[in-house]
């Protein structure tokens, strides 16, 4: 029987560990792309929607009221329905509908003034409605309607989806490895030989690498394949960004298993390392949505800052230039991590 | 510095080691020579694994020297794991591995070990070579656990607890693989809290109770320092005053544990017919009464007043 050098057989022992668990495999490899074919179909490019407004009627046989539905049912935009005065209200303020016409004169438009659906009603029933009565544009205008590629939704999901397997994957395969074989006392077996501690860490952050060409292959193959994401930028600079990310990545989650012994406590460390970047970092939103004043913080997370630098190479192109300041952001975020993790590491 | 010629495994001088409440291992010596399988026989408790753990180099003592093969665990550590082999008290190991990924995966961290398959075939699991070590029974992981330790080609083997937890069958087998590999030279110290165990493996043996060695010698010199032969163990309702069973002819030291008396006595023949004689005369009823040959057992009860096993 021949015998492989020590980090090799640990590294293989790891990868078979991780391949032999069904669970393991759907999460890092089936589980994005299903999320991206879910996402992907719910927020799929289409025409704008006809915005639903409703029209008060005080009697069945309203005059005034059906002359209204006729000149606002002409609108593109909008959706007219007719409603008594009280089921007006209540469509209204359960959100049915964005705006309630009372046919004047004067004619009134009720609504919610936060709701930007609302505004937009007002404007077009109002567009319509004078129109209708004679109004003549004063200035010729002529509209160009775009639909690009790389400003669909998808375009900007399939980056964050990417970013965000690199975490999950990198933190669970070291936190939930590190912390079993400690608890089950493997850790103290092993340090018992005369294993180099080096090897075994080093195995496991191999093992999970190992995982990463296949992973990206499959994400961005699939983004590619059903919605027609292309990678914009260079392929080796995505593969070495995703590479510096999973480094990363394993860095905080050898730091999370550092000293933790049951795996309960490693989930309750690493979904509270996960949480706030998953809402934070851009992911399924952009990030910018957040107040002002935290951006700085946000900008900060290595989360947040692999997903910039992974839609800076998949939708805008940028070379290692344009993503420079992204990646020594996430490279720190790891450096740091391994440092901490190796002083505090408890081998039992 | 002593470098006593290689004749001394294991040597440790007033080994101290205190946990937040309790001192698991108090002021205590060993030393056990080359070729030798030594038992430290104790009580659930009593210090044996933090004792062994600290000899193997995984516990920091809080006092005492340890030498190992002739030198200490600070000075050259990581060649000192090159000749030692290690079985830990229930040690779990990876479930998802096969066993003969298990065995290859330890040979890989010793410079001159032995041929995995080799080894799979003397622990006889070499017919369970693909299957995960998760599937195992108790008896094959713990012939797994020592396969792992043997793989290396150790000169000294500590196993802790080797057989706690397996059948009669399992235990036997593993028995048999100890007694090989001492004939081939090795040294084992091991912990256990089988007397019959100590009895059939250790040419010598430490009795361990709070951590310290209450006595140290062979199986059968610490019988014979018994002095007595036999055991009676007896209960009668209602009971025998303690001095009355004192004044038996050929009697030591009786100990009670519950309503059951147990007499280490000299020889049957004199005793026991005394002992029914004495239960007649005082109107009392035998409830059980059995005799076996003194065991190790008895010696622990009969220096510490308990049962090494409560169960």
């Amino acid at each position: 029987m021949t015998v492989r050098p020590p980090l090799v057989e640990l590294t293989s022992c790891r990868a078979k560990e991780f391949l032999r668990e069904p669970e393991a495999i759907f999460w890092v490899f089936a589980f994005p792309v299903l999320l991206a074919i879910a996402l992907g179909l719910a927020f799929r490019a289409k025409g704008p929607d006809k915005i639903p407004v409703g029209v008060v009627a005080v009697s069945p046989a309203d005059p005034a009221a059906a002359r209204t539905l006729a000149e606002l049912g002409r609108s593109p935009a909008l959706l007219a329905h007719r409603y008594s005065p009280e089921s007006g209200q209540d469509a209204l303020r359960t959100g049915k509908i964005s705006l309630l016409v009372e046919a004047g004169p004067p004619v009134v438009f009720r609504f919610d003034e936060t709701r930007p659906d609302s505004r937009i009603a007002r404007l077009e029933a109002d567009e319509a409605l004078q129109r209708a009565a004679g109004r003549r544009d004063a200035v010729p205008v002529r509209a160009e309607k775009v639909t690009e590629k790389g400003s669909r939704y998808i375009d900007f999901l399939i980056p964050g989806l990417l970013g965000m397997n690199l975490m999950g994957t990198g933190i669970w395969s070291l936190a939930f490895s590190v912390t079993t074989a400690r608890n089950r006392r493997i850790l103290k077996r092993l340090i018992a030989t005369p294993m180099r501690k080096s090897h075994y860490l080093l195995s496991q952050i191999l093992g999970r690498l190992g995982f990463l060409i296949p992973e990206l292959v499959i994400l961005v193959g699939a983004g590619w394949l059903l919605f027609g994401v292309a990678v914009k930028g260079s392929l080796t600079l995505l593969f070495l960004t995703s590479l510096v990310g999973a480094m990363t990545f394993c860095g905080m989650g050898l730091l999370i298993a550092s000293r933790v012994s049951t795996i309960e406590g490693a989930s309750g460390l690493a979904n509270l390392t996960m949480l706030p970047m998953w809402l934070l970092s851009g992911v399924f939103f952009s990030s910018e949505r957040f107040p002002k004043a935290v951006q700085p913080l946000i900008d900060a997370l290595p989360l947040t800052a692999l997903n910039q630098a992974l839609r800076g190479i998949i939708t805008e192109g940028r070379g290692l230039g344009g993503i420079a300041p992204q990646l020594a952001i996430v490279a720190l975020w790891g450096l740091a991590s391994f440092a901490v993790a190796l002083k505090i590491f408890r081998w039992r | 510095m002593t470098s006593e010629p290689a004749d001394t495994a294991v040597r440790c001088r007033g080994l101290v080691k205190r946990y937040a409440d309790v001192v698991a291992v108090n002021g205590l010596d060993l030393e056990v020579e080359r070729g030798e399988c030594f038992g430290l026989l104790g009580p659930n408790g009593a210090g044996k694994t933090t004792t062994i753990e600290i000899l193997e180099g995984l516990t920091q003592p809080d006092a005492g020297e340890v030498e190992i093969l002739g030198s200490g665990w600070q000075r050259n550590g990581r060649e000192l794991r090159e000749r030692l082999g290690i079985s830990l008290q229930e040690t779990q190991l990876g479930e998802k591995l096969t066993v003969g990924e298990t065995v290859r995966l330890f040979r890989s961290f010793y410079r001159r070990g032995r041929d995995p398959e080799e080894v799979l075939v003397r622990m006889a699991l070499d017919e369970k070579r693909d299957a995960r070590v998760g599937k195992l029974s108790g008896g094959q992981k713990q012939r797994l656990a020592v396969a792992c330790a043997l793989v290396g080609n150790p000169e000294l083997l500590f196993l802790d607890e080797p057989t706690t937890g397996l059948d009669p069958q399992s235990r036997l087998q593993l028995w048999q693989q100890i007694t090989e590999f001492r004939s081939t030279g090795g040294t084992v110290l091991l912990t256990t809290h089988y007397m019959d165990e100590a009895e059939r493996l250790c040419d010598r043996v430490a009795i361990i109770d709070r951590g310290q060695v209450i006595a140290l010698g062979t199986p059968a010199e610490l019988i014979s320092s018994l002095q007595a032969a036999n055991v009676v163990e007896f209960s009668s309702e209602p009971q025998l005053a303690e001095g009355s069973l004192r004044a038996l002819p050929g009697v030591g030291e009786p100990h009670r544990r519950g309503s059951l008396w147990s007499l280490p006595v000299g020889s049957l023949a004199e005793t026991v017919p005394a002992l029914l004689a004495l239960v007649e005369r005082s109107g009392s009823r035998l409830v059980s009464l059995s005799t076996h040959r003194a065991t190790l057992e008895d010696l622990f009860v009969a220096l510490t007043g308990r049962a090494l096993r409560e169960d």
